[in-house]
């Protein structure tokens, strides 16, 4: 097929007569003859638009979504409201084919939506400056961490056994790069029990999520004085919904904020793309990866923006460079931008109100289910875990069949949580209510999961 | 160029070739001129964008400036959840003291706001975008439409696989696809961009060594490398050794077996590289790294060159990231996101990050984590919606399909390099494959004009410009890809505008862009006084 390229055959014979050959195999003489591919791709040949379509429609159809499975589940991804104005936008072809930035004079819309984006990411953080985004939650877990031992000089890292799981998972991973050692610090009453890190090692990073992945509102008091003991960098993590009620990071003390930004226009999509929030004191800038945006004028003067301290970045830095990070996640974060601002200053604390609510609500309904008890201590916002009579996954399954999306696994082992597909240590059911769920629903969710737990 | 109102400067520049012939109508009298009209009538170029209309030269204010106290865009679902207070609901010492200040818009005014935002950007949908090694080809709408579907947005990543069978099939078939593409066994689909495939590889490479037992330090790349390479390098833990080019712009041979030895992880090519020349010497580079016991590492950012024509796997690569919003036209969404998944041979599978989606017998799909995982790189599975856009892309084309876009990028390049011969220095002047490297030495030398110059005075001619100044071992380069999906006429059109832009003997490229919606702009001073959000203006214009 090919339909995507125009050419016809007498426009290629005469392109091909302009260069001097006969024929389109001629262009490919410089690869050796050995490695040349003869019969082509073991691949069916190409589809029509429609039929493409169809397929495409039969994987969706083969996934339960929707009203069809009504959703619990959180644990970092969530089933918020995505608006007409923020879907319509985002689909502007103008963002959407854009490329990166590099020729700010006809790259305006893109830069000024990320800098409008950054004040708010910054203002959501408590902190000075923010960056252009960066791939999801754990990579901006992963470049906090880089950017502290970069900062500090010592490779140990604190990190509370609260963090997302899989986000330590891929922190774990990459520290097989990079050196670092990880100390993952328990929970206790579900939070933080900074008291039981390990003496000895000096650590350059502390690190602490609140609300922490099984929803508990953590204070970020002692993680600053662990901090503070070993003149390490506090790195927040924060839930930017949260951040409609609790105070930020910032505020509290984090050095870096870090989070998932998915919760602000972009849909499940079976965990991405999602959005990397990175925030950082003004001081750190320097070590800030991925791009940045900086208001400037233009020749006359006027205001104009662009991506700024570029000698940070690895296109410049090469070996040098402390993150690799190029393509990023811009068009979910203009999304995010238009959804922040769609919100507003008073939606942005009514989505945090509303999901809090639906939470206690579905909290206090769930708690009633006979054999149901919390799976910790500590206050929680718009997540909660709870201990059930039966496994959490076969429950999940069960739910499944009611139409319900029941939550996600968890497990603690040795205080730490565990990735959901993990069957080892303490099981519970991490429940997450957004401001979608009606009464109705969580009325009908508490009575099937009292009949799946009997 | 036979149109008589646009002059005749690419005719003058088309010729027959590596011989050196000027002569406008070569061959047997054809030239893409000649065929390209019909009865006379030259088609006008569809990917230029002088057109534009560009309502005035205001800045467009921040959106924090239309904040009125009291407005509000938002809408919320009715619920009946009874209505507790903040202080009901969040601990005393835990709750923000005022409400956090964002803008306070009316839909209609943020609807404006944002829209006029797009008319200041440009975009491949608006024209010819010709970014070397960015492969910015048209992304067909199809795949917007086929990666909204409602079952792939709205699935949990955490569901149970029984309510995501539909995904996770949708990944295998795109895994086994990137696996016949490459030549490759496994596939991770994982990391969510280029520079993450590279660190995923490279940590991919060093779990394999370590279960070898070896514990080597080095990574040789080329000097025309991708600033990531090195960046991905030091990352993944090991040292960068930089081997030259020759003067074909080719990996030198001699250097590279003079930096081989049992200390080198492995070697990590762009291939064609990022002069759009073909490694002719990839055999005999694969065999001496796998000689001394290193491994390859394929950057696929320059796949698309390739498509069915020839596969990294059968040229001896053992690990290869793709960039699937480069050559499987994923758009590149102004910045992302992405996909870089990254694809092994048989002996590195079991290191691939977890889980991977697995087709069982009876039909039906699993995940599973290899034995010896290196672990996720990624929250979940990797940026999904790109990955289904890239599948639909796929789909479309087919086999047969790939091939003939491979076909078209080589020929619009090459037949772009030849337009452009006697004008731009052309440093590497020999059969490129998707993009070829051109240069304003002389230009700079005769009249000053840089290849940022020509960037920016592009602009003005409704293109996009260039890839400038890189590769670094390009004097005033101006890289140049233009992809498969811009026809010859707007190639024409945009040679043309190239060879116009050299021949000014007025200089006017000093003050270009003056059409565009800011003027050139102030880099410097963003450096110097730093204002990276609306509320450190503090004053500043």
């Amino acid at each position: 097929m090919g339909h995507y390229v125009p050419h016809t055959d007498s426009e290629i014979a005469a392109m091909l007569a302009d260069i001097g050959l006969s024929s389109l195999d001629e262009l490919f003489d410089v690869v050796p003859a050995a490695l040349r591919l003869t019969g082509g791709l073991g691949m069916a040949d190409g589809l029509s638009e429609p039929d493409v379509l169809a397929e495409m429609e039969r994987y969706s159809e083969r996934n339960r979504v929707g009203a069809d499975l009504v959703c619990f589940a959180g644990a970092g991804a969530y089933d918020h409201e995505v608006p007409s104005a923020t879907k319509r936008l985002m689909m502007r072809t103008e963002f959407v084919t854009a490329y990166t930035p590099y020729q700010p004079e006809v790259a305006q819309g893109v830069l000024q939506a990320l800098f409008e984006y950054q004040t708010m990411v910054a203002r959501l953080s408590g902190l000075a400056v923010a960056n252009a985004s960066l791939y999801d939650g754990a990579s901006a877990l992963v470049e906090a961490v880089n950017l502290a031992v970069a900062e500090t000089r010592r490779p140990t890292v604190w990190v509370s056994g609260g963090v997302h799981p899989h986000w330590r998972a891929a922190l774990a991973t990459l520290a097989a790069g990079t050196g670092h050692r990880i100390v993952e610090i328990p929970l206790r009453d579900g939070v933080t029990d900074w008291d039981s890190a390990p003496d000895g090692e000096t650590p350059g990073a502390v690190v602490v999520a609140n609300p922490n992945y099984l929803g508990v509102i953590e204070d970020l008091a002692p993680a600053r004085a662990a901090a503070d003991r070993h003149a390490a960098l506090l790195l927040g993590g924060f839930d930017p919904v949260a951040a409609g009620l609790l105070r930020s990071p910032g505020a509290d003390g984090a050095d870096v904020a870090f989070g998932e930004g998915q919760p602000f226009g972009t849909p499940l999509s079976l965990g991405g793309p999602y959005l990397g929030l990175f925030a950082c004191r003004l001081d750190l800038v320097r070590r800030l990866p991925g791009r940045l945006v900086g208001r400037t004028v233009d020749v006359e003067g006027r205001p104009a923006y662009v991506t700024t301290l570029r000698a940070r970045e690895q296109d410049i830095r090469r070996e040098k460079a402390s993150s690799n990070v190029c393509t990023n996640q811009t068009l979910i974060a203009v999304g995010a931008m238009i959804q922040l601002a769609w919100l507003g200053t008073a939606g942005l604390r009514e989505l945090a109100l509303r999901c809090a609510r639906g939470t206690r609500y579905a909290r206090e309904a769930v708690l009633a289910i006979p054999g149901v008890a919390p799976l910790t201590g500590g206050p929680v916002l718009r997540e909660f875990a709870v201990k059930l009579p039966v496994d959490p996954a076969v429950a999940v399954d069960r739910m499944a069949e009611e139409g319900f999306l029941a939550g996600v696994p968890v497990g603690l082992r040795d205080g730490v949580t565990v990735a959901p597909d993990d069957p080892a240590g303490e099981r519970g059911l991490l429940v997450a209510v957004t401001e979608r769920r009606t009464r109705t629903e969580i009325d009908a969710y508490a009575a099937a999961l009292e009949k799946v737990v009997r | 160029m036979s149109d008589n109102t646009t002059g005749t400067n690419t005719a003058a520049a088309t010729s027959t070739a590596e011989t050196g012939d000027t002569s406008v109508h070569s061959m047997d009298g054809t030239s893409l001129g000649d065929v390209t009209g019909v009865e006379g009538h030259r088609p006008a170029p569809g990917g230029k964008a002088t057109s534009v209309p560009l309502l005035g030269r205001d800045a467009e204010p921040a959106i924090f400036e239309m904040s009125s106290p009291g407005r509000h865009a938002h809408s919320f679902r009715t619920t009946q959840v009874p209505e507790w207070s903040a202080e009901e609901l969040v601990p005393a010492g835990h709750l923000r003291p005022e409400p956090l200040a964002l803008t306070e818009v009316s839909e209609r005014d943020l609807v404006a706001h944002v829209t006029r935002l797009t008319h200041r950007q440009y975009s491949v949908d608006l024209g010819a975008y010709p970014l070397g090694s960015c492969t910015m080809k048209y992304n067909p709408k199809l795949c917007d439409d086929a990666a909204a579907l409602p079952g792939l947005i709205g699935a949990h990543p955490a569901a149970p696989a029984s309510c995501t069978q539909g995904w996770m099939e949708l990944l295998c078939d795109l895994s086994d696809a990137l696996c016949e593409v490459t030549g490759m066994h496994a596939v991770t689909l994982q990391p969510p961009a280029g520079a993450a495939g590279e660190l995923t590889g490279l940590l991919l490479m060093r779990a394999y060594h370590a279960a070898q037992g070896s514990t080597r330090t080095k990574v040789i790349i080329p000097d025309s490398a991708h600033g990531t390479n090195p960046a991905s390098v030091t990352l993944g833990g090991y040292q960068t050794v930089t081997v030259p080019s020759d003067e074909r712009g080719l990996v030198d041979l001699d250097a590279l077996r003079a930096r081989l030895d049992t200390d080198v992880a492995g070697i990590m090519l762009t291939n064609p590289n990022t002069l759009g020349l073909f490694e002719e010497d990839i055999a005999e580079i694969a065999a001496a790294v796998h000689e001394v016991g290193g491994l390859l590492y394929y950057d696929g950012a320059n796949l698309n060159a390739i498509l069915g024509v020839t596969r990294p796997g059968d040229m001896g690569f053992d690990i290869v990231h793709m960039n699937l919003h480069k050559t499987f036209a994923v758009p590149h969404g102004g910045g992302g996101p992405g996909a870089g998944p990254v694809a092994v041979s048989q002996r590195l599978a079991e290191y691939l990050p977890g889980p991977l989606p697995q087709r069982e017998e009876d039909g039906s799909f699993t995940w599973r984590t290899p034995e010896q995982s290196i672990g996720r790189v990624h929250t979940w599975h990797g940026n999904s919606l790109a990955l289904a856009r890239a599948w639909s892309y796929i789909l479309a084309n087919g086999g047969d399909g790939l091939r003939r876009v491979a076909e078209g990028a080589v020929l619009n390049a090459n037949w772009l390099r030849h337009a452009l011969r006697g004008t731009y220095d052309l440093p590497y002047d020999r059969p490129n494959m998707h993009e070829f490297v051109a240069s304003t030495t002389s230009l700079k030398k005769g009249k000053g004009l840089r290849a940022l110059d020509v960037g920016k005075r592009l602009l003005e001619e409704g293109f996009h410009a260039p890839t400038v100044y890189f590769p670094l071992i390009v004097d005033e380069a101006l890289m140049i890809e233009p992809t498969e999906t811009e026809s010859p006429q707007t190639l024409a059109a945009l040679a043309d505008a190239l060879i116009d832009i050299a021949a000014d003997e007025e200089g006017a490229w000093k003050a270009a862009p003056r059409t565009t919606p800011v003027g050139r702009v102030d880099e410097a001073r963003a450096a110097r006084t730093l204002i990276p959000t609306w509320d450190a203006l503090d004053g500043q214009p």
